[in-house]
């Protein structure tokens, strides 16, 4: 059993994580709060060791290190403009986790006695191993596209819808099963779907509806662990999880809808036969186009300047020579200003990011209210 | 109060402090909230350390440790990847070069 002193402890852990949350909401504080969420997390991972009477330590501790300098190394090489796949690849491996963990449990439940197992617990188990599944496969795809491994289009093909539908079927079957005659094999059969259930869910998703569905994907990993933290008894994992899937959740629907697209019509817009890339509206206001030469003149005279950096500025990497060219032109006493549009770059708020690693002030980043106000 | 409608209590409340801290967030931080959020959840770390702790086969515990290496890579990687986003929204008090 867990003493009393590590139970408070885990619950100091999940209080860390509410104000993680808290804090990432404001750009003054965002920080702290993710340096308070490590802490939190950190506390609860030294507490364990101290509080249960763990075998197989050392090896425990080598692992940890190993993950830990794959994931130093992976977050401080990474280019700002990767971060879509990099945190895509970070969730599926959090829900990778999740499902193996759930598994091992389930092991362990099943050698004390298969009918002892409280109904509760099976159904929690069922949900983190098929969705946890789903998760790792599902951002594993989406990682590939993003890294341009595959076609970032959306991928169809006949019958996609039915495999989708019977894998759904084949899944929540399997659960049931599971429930009513837990046994490792059948757990392993389960997340064996969900694995099939995930690559099927993120592939008809294509362009820029991509980033949405990792912040789906991440929701996902944390309703399995917290249906895990149900299962162990354990209250950081309850929470942490349970606030990801809620916070996630309600990301995710902010983000479609700053993009002006529902969820359903992301995920299964492919398989109705329509493009998940945009509306495809052609609008009848004139393009002008000019050259360097022009814009330098119009710049020149200009009072005050408001730039509006989309996908290309990202892509092309312009970030800097941008920072420069407002440099210059503040230097002329022009007043220069950013809108960002809520979705320009490569997923909802990149834009922000990359501007900042270009060391663009905050002040100067205006969203789309405050600049029309 | 039964233990499970105990943890169902804990976890209804949960979902609602989960919407309520996030739902004034502005558009700027979308990316460093969700980088933040998915390291949050990089804690099933916890439940990777107690089932291989307590394991008591092999087969268990060679498991148990690759379940360890993916959530570490999750929870230290997603720390800091948010951390060094953040930096650059908060950190540059320190004097830039200047040309």
């Amino acid at each position: 059993m867990t003493p009393t002193w590590a139970q408070v402890a885990y619950l100091a852990a999940a209080v860390c994580f509410i104000l993680a949350l808290k804090g990432l909401s404001s750009p003054r504080r965002a920080r702290n709060g993710n340096l308070v969420g490590a802490a939190g997390a950190l506390l609860a991972c030294v507490v364990v060791f101290f509080a249960l009477d763990l075998h197989h330590v050392p090896l425990i501790l080598g692992a940890i290190v190993v993950g830990s300098v794959l994931g130093v190394v992976g977050a401080r090489r990474v280019q700002m403009t990767q971060m879509p796949q990099l945190v895509a690849l970070f969730n599926g491996v959090g829900g990778g986790a999740a499902a193996l963990v759930a598994l091992l449990e389930l092991q362990h439940l099943v050698a004390d006695g298969a009918s002892d197992i409280a109904t509760f617990d099976l159904v929690a188990t069922a949900f983190t191993l098929l969705v946890g599944a789903v998760s790792f496969s599902g951002s594993l795809v989406t990682f590939a596209k993003l890294q341009e491994l595959m076609t970032g289009r959306p991928v169809t093909f006949p019958g996609l819808a039915i495999a989708f539908g019977g894998s759904l079927l084949a899944g929540v079957a399997l659960a049931v099963v599971l429930v009513l005659h837990p046994a490792v094999w059948i757990g392993v059969l389960l997340a064996v779907v969900g694995l099939v259930l995930g690559a099927l869910l993120v592939l008809p998703v294509g362009g820029a509806d991509v980033p949405i569905v990792i912040s789906l994907l991440n929701a996902f990993t944390g309703l399995s662990v917290a249906a895990e933290g149900y299962v162990l008894g354990n209250i950081v994992l309850l929470v942490g999880g349970t606030l990801v899937g809620a916070s996630g959740t309600f990301l995710t629907k902010m983000m479609a809808s700053a993009m002006g697209r529902s969820l359903p019509h992301i995920l299964f817009g492919a398989l109705k036969g329509g493009s998940t890339l945009g509306g495809g509206e052609v609008s009848d206001r004139p393009v002008r186009s000019a050259t360097p030469e022009d814009v330098a003149i119009l710049l020149a005279y200009a009072h005050r300047v408001i730039v509006v950096p989309g996908y290309g500025l990202a892509v092309a990497q312009a970030q800097h020579s941008l920072r420069e060219l407002v440099d210059v032109l503040g230097e002329k006493g022009i007043e220069v200003d950013y809108a960002i549009h809520p979705v320009a770059g490569r997923m909802p708020g990149h834009m922000n990011v990359m501007l900042a690693e270009a060391q663009v002030p905050y002040e100067q980043l205006k969203d789309m209210d405050e600049i029309n106000g | 109060m039964s233990d499970a409608v105990g943890w169902l209590t804990i976890f209804a409340l949960s979902v609602f402090v989960g919407v309520e801290v996030i739902s004034k967030v502005s558009s700027t931080l979308h990316t460093p909230l969700m980088s933040g959020a998915n390291a949050i959840h990089g804690i099933i770390l916890l439940g990777a350390i107690l089932v291989t702790g307590t394991s008591d086969s092999d087969a268990v515990l060679a498991i148990g440790l690759v379940a360890i290496v993916l959530a570490t890579l999750n929870l230290v990687g997603g720390f800091v990847v948010t951390d060094r986003m953040l930096q650059m929204f908060t950190g540059r008090r320190r004097p830039g070069p200047r040309g």
